[in-house]
């Protein structure tokens, strides 16, 4: 891989701080870099810069030079070359780091300004933060902190807007609490790629709203949500629900395609609210997709299975287990593995195979990739499986080789984990003919049919990695305890393979990442604890002729298929 | 000391006798021979005569026009544009709109100059979209210059060619903003842009190098390159050449156009000598010189202080009647020549009403993109609302002055000086009249007398 050429790095000042940032940076990121805070609300650092609040108004100052001979000028008292202040402010958003450029953010003069326009923000403003969701994540609150007035000089009658104006089927807008600072209008145009907001009327009446015969209803729609400042708009799913100060914040993994999408769980009390996306600058930026994040919907939804059953009896685990070993003691094992699973639930189901000499087949999901966060592949962990050695080639979309397999009786007890059978291509008839074993958080025909039937967790109740389209493995943490009577998968999982005559494995993931490391060359040198946040990049050259299924998306690229003598780089 | 002839350069024909806006009657006399001389010449030559001649755009700002030429990025390789600002929209000002429907051939002739020598080949005629009928005289005389051969590909045997479109405005102040009529052509919502980086003269119309000028200053550039610029130098007073339309509107007994040298006039001369002095039995007040946005003037008054003549500073000692109307004494003494519009008032105005008449006008003007124009010239609107039907309040010049200091300086384009400096000078000027207004009859409202804002 070639290394980007390291930017030109140029000296800036400020508030007396000097810091070399890349030509370009703009000056609210070069003072986030030395730990100042300049205050805005229309600037994102993933959005084209507009600079309409004027909140990040701050002093701007060149060094002097003398106008005849180019020459520096130096000050006498201090040594150093002198520095024109200019007289107006400027904006820190739309100001990149030029030479010797200095910026002033605690002066009188930007006090007053952000003072100047937190008042013009909030006199036409609602002020219902007792009722509004936004509260505790309001960048207006946050502000009139520092630079509100306490009191208002406002006695005339504020202007009336909408209220309630459904923009969409998540989103809802509150016109009056919005301070046209266009973010949600940006996005819509550059990210999602669809132009349906913008403001009608002008002046103080401006008015957010959706082109005539429009609705915001793209995949995208609630990232306006999250960008909005303020509590102008409102995901109609998480509106009215919760505090957002009482919500635990757990990092997790979106799992509705291999794109692996940075995301938050909100939770409280065991129950999750909303899921948000995180910041990933080489995933996801701030963004991820409406379908994602109503995944957590699942953990309480109907179907959910409630207890172990031994042929239909409720079991205790002990007695699962017992079962199980019965099962696959005899013999003409197949194992259904998932690409939904964990990096560590696929290596406990590749040790599960090994112990009961079984072949291995994964299901494969493909559908139509958005070109931005959903990809073509479904499976949020096909890489992991490949990664453990789970399976050495792309799955296919029917198990046909099983079906066949049962037919011949080559296979005569299947272990699923997760996957339904039936949806994958074998017939009743088949699964008639075996006998299941089942790991699944909800029912269906193969739960049904299961001899042993074990209810695991959903991906929001479990700790985890999985291995995303660009080979990174990221980490997912809980977010809530798992569902009464169900089993975590790693514990069910290794108890599966001791009841094959496998080894003895831990069940949690820490101790199980030993066992990894020493066993799987790509993560010899990793342990769960370390991987950072964000997330690391694997090598992925033993697997690069494969054909996947991803086109490309935000921050991906396929790689050149193989056959083609492509120029690398 | 009487007050000079005017100087009619740009109105040389207007209002004459048999004078028709026509093809026919423009050549008649004398018109499109510059252009003709003009591009058989070098452009580069016609640039510098436009530099030589120091003129200062008439569009308010008085930015010298040469150099606004000389910022074009020409390297980009990108195609240049010239676009013509006729959004004339400053309450108080209407000379473009005469020099449209009286002489459009001046000004398209002066635009076929300017695009040749900055090698323009499509130039867009941005007209207000209240001036319908200023957009048919326009869409005929370019019709009739491109039959004339005057317009379009290959003009008068040369090369050259250019297309000159006329584009309609929908309505908005703000679209005569630059970038915001930039914007508007673009056919968005007329947001000024910030600058940097959107300078037009780098990235302007579609992204590309853009001249905007006003009509005024296109007629004039006509003017130079017959004259040459070193003549058209001589005109007027150094830094402040040329003539200058002056539109006097208000309480004066002949309010009209008076064309004259700028600087040559003074303030006095003016007033009462061209515009016949105050109406009958009353006295002049105030005079806001350079359209509604330009800070206002009390008569009475007097501005000392040092000015440049020549090399040397010399002291100067003026009252209201003695300054001269360029841009460079307007501004010292704290105003601005802007769009050239002079609006009188006379003792019969109450200053407190006259404001609230302009903050309505700039209230409704704003665009509503950045927030201290946005909220501050709707709530300055609100106050002077409340003041005269009959609210009025002894702090609201107070609040008033505050609020305005909270805008100017701080917006993305000029709107928010514009807004600000009418409430900013009302209020410095005639403060006492703000104070005393909460006591004065006039601040009740009697029964059935129409909003006023």
């Amino acid at each position: 891989m070639i290394q980007p050429a390291a930017p030109d790095l140029i000296t800036v000042t400020i508030d007396g701080k000097e810091i070399a940032v890349p030509k370009g940076t703009n000056m609210i990121e070069a003072a986030r870099r030395v730990g100042v805070d300049v205050p805005h609300y229309c600037y994102h650092s993933k959005l084209s810069v507009v600079g309409n609040c004027r909140m990040c108004l701050v002093e701007m100052g060149l060094p002097a030079v003398d106008p005849a001979t180019k020459a520096p000028v130096i000050d006498p008292a201090t040594g150093k070359q002198r520095v024109n202040w200019m007289p107006r402010p400027t904006i820190a958003c739309a100001t990149n780091a030029s030479p010797g450029l200095h910026i002033r953010t605690t002066s009188p003069i930007v006090k007053e300004c952000r003072e100047g326009v937190m008042e013009f923000l909030l006199i036409n403003h609602p002020l219902d933060c007792p009722i509004c969701d936004q509260a505790g994540e309001c960048k207006l609150q946050e502000q009139s902190t520092g630079y509100g007035r306490g009191y208002s000089r406002y006695i005339e009658q504020k202007n009336v807007k909408p209220k309630r104006t459904v923009l969409g089927p998540r989103v809802m807008l509150d016109d009056e609490r919005c301070i046209l600072c266009s973010r949600c209008i940006r996005f819509s145009k550059e990210i999602a790629k669809d132009d349906v907001l913008g403001f009608v009327d002008r002046g103080s009446y401006s008015t957010l709203t959706c082109y005539p015969g429009k609705r915001l209803e793209n995949n995208y729609s609630l990232n306006t949500v999250d960008i909005c400042p303020v509590g102008a708009l409102t995901s109609t799913d998480f509106r009215f629900k919760m505090r957002v100060w009482f919500l635990k914040q757990t990092p997790s993994i979106d799992t509705e395609s291999s794109a692996g999408v940075n995301t938050t769980v909100w939770s409280r009390e065991g129950v999750v609210y909303r899921v948000t996306p995180r910041e990933n600058d080489s995933v996801n930026d701030t963004w991820m997709a409406d379908s994602g994040r109503i995944l957590y919907k699942q953990i309480r939804e109907g179907g959910r299975l409630e207890s172990i059953r031994v042929n239909g009896i409720q079991a205790d685990l002990d007695q699962a287990s017992t079962e199980a070993a019965r099962l696959l003691s005899g013999g003409r094992v197949a194992v259904v593995g998932s690409g939904r699973s964990s990096v560590e639930e696929q290596f406990l189901t590749k040790k599960l195979a090994a112990a009961a000499k079984a072949g291995v087949h994964l299901v494969s999901r493909v559908g139509e990739g958005d070109k931005l966060l959903i990809t073509a592949d479904r499976n949020p962990n096909i890489r992991g499986a490949l990664v453990t050695g789970l399976v050495a080639a792309l799955p296919s979309a029917v198990l046909g080789a099983l079906g066949a397999q049962i037919d011949s009786g080559a296979v005569t007890c299947v272990v699923s984990v997760g996957e339904d059978l039936l949806a994958a291509g074998i017939t009743a008839g088949q699964l008639a003919k075996v006998s299941v074993i089942y790991l699944g958080t909800h029912a269906n025909p193969t739960s049904a049919a299961a001899q042993v039937l074990i209810p695991t967790l959903t991906v929001f109740e479990k700790h985890g990695t999985f291995v995303n389209q660009q080979f990174r493995i990221q980490r997912f943490a809980r977010a809530v305890p798992g569902s009464p009577g169900a089993t975590d998968d790693l514990l069910a999982l290794s108890r599966l393979v001791a009841a094959a005559g496998g080894p003895s494995l831990g069940a949690d993931v820490g101790s199980l990442w030993a066992a990894i490391a020493s066993e799987v060359p790509a993560l010899s040198t990793m342990a769960y604890g370390n991987i950072p946040d964000t997330g690391l990049l694997l090598d992925a050259t033993p697997w690069e002729g494969l054909p996947f299924a991803e086109g490309p998306s935000l921050h991906f690229k396929p790689a050149a298929p193989a056959a083609k003598e492509a120029p690398r780089g | 000391m009487p007050a000079p002839e005017q100087f009619r350069l740009i109105f040389r024909h207007i209002d004459e006798p048999g004078y028709t806006n026509d093809l026919d009657c423009y050549v008649r006399n004398g018109g499109y021979e510059t252009l003709r001389k003009s591009v058989a010449r070098k452009p580069e030559e016609i640039v510098d005569d436009v530099k030589k001649s120091g003129l200062r755009g008439r569009g308010g700002a008085g930015f010298p026009c040469g150099v606004k030429w000389t910022l074009l990025d020409r390297k980009s390789g990108k195609p240049i544009y010239l676009v013509v600002n006729a959004d004339e929209s400053e309450p108080g000002t209407f000379k473009d709109r005469y020099i449209i429907h009286k002489d459009p051939h001046q000004l398209i002739e002066g635009i076929m100059i300017t695009c040749f020598a900055n090698k323009v080949e499509r130039a867009y005629i941005y007209i207000r979209g209240e001036f319908p009928e200023g957009a048919r005289i326009l869409e005929k005389a370019i019709a009739e210059a491109r039959a004339a051969n005057f317009v379009g590909p290959g003009i008068l045997g040369t090369a050259y060619g250019c297309e000159i479109y006329v584009h309609r405005g929908a309505g908005a102040y703000i679209c005569g903003e630059e970038t915001g009529l930039i914007e508007s052509i673009e056919g968005k919502r007329p947001y000024p842009r910030i600058k940097p980086p959107y300078f037009p003269a780098v990235l302007g119309l579609y992204q590309c190098p853009t001249i905007v000028n006003n009509v005024e200053t296109l007629c004039h550039v006509r003017h130079i390159a017959e004259r040459g610029g070193e003549a058209y130098s001589k005109i007027g007073t150094p830094n402040n050449t040329g003539t200058r339309i002056l539109c006097v509107s208000g309480h004066v007994r002949r309010p009209g156009y008076y064309e004259f040298e700028v600087g040559k006039v003074t303030m006095g001369q003016l007033l009462n000598e061209v515009c016949g002095g105050p109406l009958p039995g009353r006295a002049f007040k105030a005079v806001i010189p350079g359209g509604s946005s330009a800070k206002v003037l009390k008569f009475g008054e007097r501005y000392k202080g040092k000015r440049k003549v020549g090399a040397e500073m010399v002291d100067y000692d003026w009252s209201l009647e003695d300054i001269p109307m360029d841009f460079d004494s307007l501004a010292m003494i704290g105003s601005m020549g802007g769009s050239g519009g002079v609006i009188v008032m006379d003792d019969s105005v109450s200053m407190v009403e006259a404001l609230a008449n302009i903050n309505a006008f700039y209230s409704h003007e704003s665009c509503g993109q950045c927030t201290p124009c946005r909220e501050g010239s709707l709530w300055m609107k609100k106050i002077t609302g409340r003041m005269v039907h009959g609210l009025a309040r002894a702090e609201d010049g107070a609040l008033l002055k505050s609020v305005a200091d909270q805008i100017a300086g701080r917006t993305i384009c000029a709107f928010g000086e514009a807004c600000a400096w009418p409430t900013q000078s009302f209020v410095a000027k005639f403060g006492d009249e703000f104070k005393a207004y909460p006591e004065s009859k006039k601040a009740k409202r009697a029964d059935g007398v129409p909003d006023l804002v």
